[in-house]
């Protein structure tokens, strides 16, 4: 995988590479550059498969991580590529036309992280919450103890009785 | 034999801005919700049908009906608290999320579990698929209006609920699959309880195939359904037995072999024709393949050594900073695990991979178009989804 990074940087300015299984390796790229990257793994270095795509929310840094991972079957191996976007207004270039398939993932980070994909089919409709107007819900600063709460009637719990003492009064009442 | 031809003149003009040109008002056009209660559909979600007579011209499929937020909750609990919620993202086959995410976990620890709980983690993984496709056969000759077959599936789907229920002590929701290994070994005569059942389960494969795939109704109505053209396999993320049937080999268990996968002997099952009945035989055929790999797995595994890793004590498990991977092969595609560890004692983020999420999604609302209203439920059964995946 090594080899493929030493290639991949002669064409594009990478920046970290981290190879976590000897099939799978990770590689930070600046999000001008992902565009051209995702075009040259998939027509000429066999990453034909987009396994997924999804974001990770680091608030304390101030950015969300976009991670693309693609699979070359032939070849045995998974490359992760992760761009780094700021988390105020963030917005992402739109990868639909090149995987049809990501249209639904950007779809569902639009509604999940607030992370907008200007020109991707259906990205502003609800996909899977309905009538949602608050702070996106899968950003670590949502708070899922107080949306609750404020959401949901507190449920009492059951009254509980000593097992024994109940038992004495329900069978012998006499002795209680 | 003559396939069905769609009268293309019936067929909406696109927009410039790719959009269909759909007049509902002229009266041609009809808006049909199929789900989110409809015996046609698989699991909580609704198709949209824009229908011209009673063929579907556009489909928009809505999920969101049983969304949990399991990636979510999961960010607030320690890594063992994760483990018995996991598997409830999918109910008929819960054990691949249980396996992701314990191999995750262990990768992310740097931990190994021992090579009996591999064999018992494969073993399981293989029960489980039998189950799932159990569910699948019913559901996709009641689709068509075989009940019975749904009713045979359905009693050899117990019998290996029971064969569940002995070796983890529950039927459905297993939890027996976690990070470090497994909880137990195998009972007392499990073996040959299990071979009764997989005899049970043969004879019936027999029957349901004379029923079901030498039946001239269900011929007539599958063959030519639903063709997954093999170019459409990369760009719509299409995995398992779906790319499998369009002649992709396309197989976790034979391209990226985990578990005691390497040590058995298989070739993953594969059809050509790409349409509705060879999903349905692919299928049928993989139960064949799992019954012959349980009984390559009983044979060979060893039956003492430990069943457990040392792990640290659960309730200070801190993960180190990292990211990772972990996919299996399910009876439907493709099932991973994306893990990302912050070095705390909760994960960061954790993303599910289903194979759904594309097959029920982008390519069904593709597939769909000039498919008769009678088919459609017939189509969306022959991907084999399950909405939880989609939604989480």
């Amino acid at each position: 995988m090594r080899e493929l990074y030493e290639q991949l940087k002669r064409l594009f300015p990478l920046g970290e590479y981290a190879e976590q299984r000897r099939d799978l390796s990770f590689v930070t790229v600046p999000q001008e550059h992902l565009r051209p990257l995702l075009i040259h793994l998939r027509d000429r270095a066999g990453f034909t498969h987009l396994v997924l795509l999804t974001a990770v929310d680091w608030l304390e840094e101030g950015f969300f991580q976009l991670t693309y991972l693609l699979n070359d079957r032939a070849a045995k191996r998974d490359l992760g590529l992760r761009v780094l976007i700021p988390r105020d207004g963030a917005t992402m270039e739109g990868i639909h036309d090149l995987w049809p398939t990501a249209a639904t993932y950007q779809r569902e980070l639009r509604e999940m992280f607030g992370i907008d994909f200007p020109g991707s089919p259906r990205v502003n409709e609800e996909f899977i919450l309905e009538g949602w107007t608050g702070m996106p819900p899968y950003r670590r600063d949502f708070d899922t103890k107080k949306f609750s709460e404020e959401n949901f009637n507190h449920r009492p719990g059951r009254a509980t009785k000593d097992p024994a003492k109940h038992m004495k009064e329900k069978l012998y009442p006499d002795e209680a | 034999m003559a396939l069905y031809e769609p009268d293309r003149s019936q067929y909406p003009a696109k927009k410039p801005d790719g959009t269909l040109d759909i007049d509902l008002t002229s009266g041609k056009y009809l808006k049909l919700w199929q789900g989110p209660q409809h015996p046609g559909i698989t699991g909580n979600m609704s198709l949209e049908l824009t229908v011209c007579g009673d063929e579907v011209v556009d489909c928009q499929t809505h999920v969101g009906y049983l969304h949990r937020g399991f990636e979510k909750l999961m960010e607030r609990r320690t890594y063992i608290q994760c483990f018995p919620i996991v598997c409830r993202i999918c109910v008929p086959e819960p054990d691949f999320n249980e396996y992701c995410y314990a191999a995750a976990v262990e990768e992310l620890s740097g931990i190994t579990a021992p090579r009996r709980a591999d064999w018992i983690r494969t073993l399981i993984l293989e029960m489980g698929r039998i189950n799932s496709y159990m569910m699948y056969l019913g559901g996709q000759a009641g689709s068509l209006g075989m009940g019975v077959i749904g009713q045979w599936t359905t009693y050899v789907r117990d019998l290996m609920l029971d064969r569940f229920e002995e070796l983890t002590g529950a039927r459905i929701y297993h939890m027996f699959i976690l990070p470090g290994g497994v909880r137990d070994g195998l009972p007392d005569g499990f073996e040959k309880r299990m071979e009764e059942t997989l005899r049970e389960i043969e004879s019936t494969m027999k029957d349901v195939y004379e029923a079901m795939f030498c039946n001239a109704v269900f011929k007539k109505r599958t063959i030519g359904l639903g063709v997954i053209d093999p170019a459409l396999i990369d760009p719509y993320g299409v995995t398992g037995p779906n790319a499998r049937a369009a002649g992709v080999a396309k197989d976790v268990r034979r391209d990226f072999p985990y578990l005691v996968y390497p040590e058995l002997d298989f070739e993953p099952v594969m059809g050509k024709d790409s349409d509705a009945y060879t999903r349905a035989d692919v299928r049928r055929r993989d139960v064949l393949l799992s019954i012959d790999l349980i009984r390559q797995i009983l044979a060979k595994m060893p039956h003492d050594g430990p069943l457990m890793a040392k792990i640290p004590n659960v309730l200070h498990w801190k993960v180190p900073r990292g990211e990772t991977y972990i996919r299996a092969e399910c009876s439907r595609g493709e099932y991973g695990y994306y893990l990302v560890a912050d070095g705390s004692g909760y994960p960061r983020r954790v993303n599910v991979r289903g194979p759904s999420y594309t097959h029920a999604v982008a390519l069904l609302e593709r597939l769909i178009i000039n498919v008769n209203i009678s088919d459609v439920a017939a189509l969306m059964v022959s991907f084999h989804t399950y909405p939880p995946e989609i939604e989480r």
